[in-house]
């Protein structure tokens, strides 16, 4: 091994698609802001997103920019004015960057969709803490700035079992938020519109784990490079039959590919995991360097994380409740133990790689002895690659692909 | 008569080993790294093919490793320095063993299993704590050529306290001791032992241990000290710091297919 060889990542054709609908929904979401046809709420990815639509609002989400201004490496140059301000190079990369770039009235959407200025203008933000504590810092900036009203859910964190009297006061707290929504938005709270909200979320959301699933099939269909790109209507358009049409369309494909025995890897030999962020603005580069090693990233937790298993139009403030809270960012380390041991077995994976993110403890959880503790229970190697999300101050190139190429070399001598 | 190269281009020095069939160590050398890998890779090259006997480049068959692995045009093939390191140090202690590497700008801890795979390996994250990064930051930060740290810290009486992983901030405390008027033997000492903490930090140091790299080679009392420390003796191949070079020749001789392969 070792020779450079060109590596071609094949292109998954629903992707043409996926692009209109995203800019569809940020053209949309800029008129609304600017005409003021229909205000604007801005969320956590995993927040009450359901709630907000069926109040009418459009929905926009910071951490789907931070992660555009990761993958466009804008962050680079964004991160250094959020620091100058007092915000910490070692707190949350997203927050520093999206912050950083308003701070420089820089935005990749600028760059994307042609006539569009900046951000859409928020009339709400909208947090819950279930992934962090920094989300609600980073709205926070955008309230004091923009003199714009902030609320949100603080959810129970690194839990367990999870017991009713947690799920009971997320739902008190969601309640205790639709006063203030109905204000905001003009429109009355509808069960109904939240029955149907919590429903089309649930069938986006069960597509997504059936195209995630299509990776358990060898050679697997997608890598996991791709799936973070093709994760963007499951974060910013759940909600809506648009999302659902896309991933039907992609699962479609990915069928296709199975059935024809056609890999995201040519020739693929060894099958991992990716625990932990993306490394935005190096996700093509990851990619071509595993399909040289003929090595596939299939599965991660990353993006596993936009499926919402307990979704019910029937109880659908109890629902979103357990949603939001059972998802693996929200568990302890038992619990993210198992999970992550029962995806090696199903998905038959060789390996399994840590992402340590400077900036995201949250997401890094190689930090309390995981990896040793999985390579002796599983028997598989693991590999911890010392990067960040964003801040690619904090990743060394030639020190991660040495480290990667070593334990390829490891997995061809096991 | 077949040759079998071992080029390490590290991101100090450059090793180059030329070995027979047998695995016998035919020739060696080392030289610095400097700005130009491929310039620095030939030189290396021809001083060990000069050693061996080896006239003709035809004749031998070359494996490159190390940062600059990519940089050497005619390598029959390249493999990672983790895995030349192993395969090395295997070579010489055939059995289950851990092998701390302490080279220029990283640290290796690498698990080897009775039957020479890796089983894990650790490198030193985004830091030069704990490589000869540091020792060499702080020697010239001292005035003192790198070739004496050794004897220095042989000759100490103390060892002071260095508190910090960071190795610009270690110089600003070494100025404090300086300041004190402390003796620049037990700050050297310090150092060393400040090597040893974050190579201890890495990995757990159980069973058999080996250590090898350029530190290694050029600072024997370190390793006593690592003894001490670790309440039992480290072994040390006969050439520390060729070897990543010496794995890569062995990995050669696979791929020629030569003998046992």
């Amino acid at each position: 091994m070792g020779e450079e060889k060109k590596a071609t990542i094949k292109k998954i054709q629903a992707t043409g698609q996926m692009r209109k609908i995203m800019a569809d929904y940020f053209y949309e979401l800029d008129a609304a802001a600017k005409d003021d046809s229909q205000k604007v709420a801005w969320c956590t990815s995993v927040g009450p997103a359901e709630l907000l639509l069926s109040l009418g609002f459009r929905v926009y989400y910071p951490e789907n920019h931070g992660a555009m201004l990761g993958a466009t490496r804008m962050a680079t140059n964004c991160i250094p004015a959020a620091n100058a301000i007092g915000y910490s190079p070692d707190i949350c990369s997203y927050l520093t960057s999206d912050v950083g770039a308003y701070l420089r009235k820089e935005t990749p959407l600028t760059r994307a969709y042609e006539g569009i200025e900046g951000l859409p203008r928020p009339d709400v933000l909208v947090f819950n803490t279930n992934q962090c504590r920094d989300v609600q810092d980073w709205l926070s900036w955008y309230s004091r700035e923009l003199q714009i009203p902030i609320i949100g859910i603080s959810t129970h964190r690194n839990i367990g079992r999870i017991t009713d009297k947690a799920l009971e006061s997320i739902v008190q707290q969601m309640e205790d938020l639709i006063p203030p929504l109905e204000k905001i938005s003009g429109n009355k709270f509808d069960i109904d519109k939240l029955r149907d909200a919590v429903a089309l979320s649930k069938r986006c959301s069960e597509l997504w784990k059936k195209v995630l699933e299509t990776n358990m099939a060898s050679p697997a269909p997608m890598s996991f490079f791709d799936a973070t790109i093709q994760m963007g209507p499951a974060v910013v358009l759940r909600g809506s039959e648009t999302a659902i049409q896309y991933y039907e369309l992609l699962l479609k494909e990915l069928d296709e590919r199975t059935a024809n025995g056609v890999g995201a890897v040519e020739g693929e030999k060894f099958r991992l995991y990716w625990e932990g962020m993306p490394i935005w603005g190096k996700l093509r580069d990851m990619s071509e360097f595993f399909i040289r090693f003929n090595t596939a990233v299939i599965a991660s937790t990353y993006c596993n994380s936009w499926i919402f298993e307990s979704f019910d139009p029937a109880d659908p403030m109890m629902s979103m409740a357990r949603a939001y809270t059972e998802i693996f960012i929200v568990r302890d380390e038992d619990f993210k133990e198992k999970y992550i041991e029962d995806i090696v077995h199903r998905f038959k994976l060789d390996g399994i790689l840590f992402h340590d993110a400077k900036t995201c403890p949250a997401n890094s959880n190689n930090r309390y002895g995981m990896p040793e503790r999985l390579e002796k229970k599983l028997n598989i190697p693991t590999l911890t690659l010392n990067g960040d999300l964003n801040d690619l101050r904090c990743y060394s190139e030639e020190q991660a692909k040495t480290n990667i190429e070593a334990f390829i070399e490891q997995l061809e001598t096991k | 008569m077949d040759f079998f190269a071992g080029i390490d281009i590290g991101a100090s020095t450059t090793k180059a080993i030329i070995i027979n069939e047998k695995r016998q160590i035919l020739g060696h050398s080392v030289n610095d790294s400097g700005s130009d890998f491929e310039a620095s890779a030939d030189q290396a090259f021809r001083k060990a093919r000069e050693d061996s006997g080896c006239l003709d480049t035809d004749e031998c068959t070359v494996v490159a490793t190390g940062y600059g692995r990519r940089n050497v045009p005619y390598a029959n093939n390249t493999r990672t320095e983790i895995s030349c390191h192993a395969a090395g140090s295997f070579h010489h202690f055939p059995h289950a063993h851990t092998l701390i590497d302490i080279g220029g700008q990283d640290s290796k801890v690498i698990r080897i299993d009775d039957a020479g795979k890796r089983s894990s390996f650790k490198m030193n994250r985004k830091c030069a704590a704990g490589t000869g990064a540091f020792l060499e930051e702080i020697a010239n930060r001292l005035k003192i050529e790198l070739g004496k740290l050794d004897g220095l810290a042989e000759k100490a009486e103390n060892s002071v306290q260095i508190g910090s992983y960071c190795t610009v901030f270690t110089g600003t405390e070494i100025l404090a001791k300086i300041r004190e008027g402390i003796d620049v033997a037990d700050i050297i000492k310090g150092i060393f032992v400040s090597v040893i903490k974050r190579i201890l930090e890495m990995d757990s140091m159980n069973g058999n241990i080996v250590m090898s790299g350029g530190v290694v080679a050029h600072n024997p009392y370190l390793v006593k000290m690592f003894e001490e420390r670790l309440g039992r003796g480290i072994f040390v191949p006969p050439l520390p710091q060729l070897t990543g070079a010496l794995g890569a020749a062995l990995h050669s001789i696979e791929i020629r297919g030569g003998q046992n392969a």
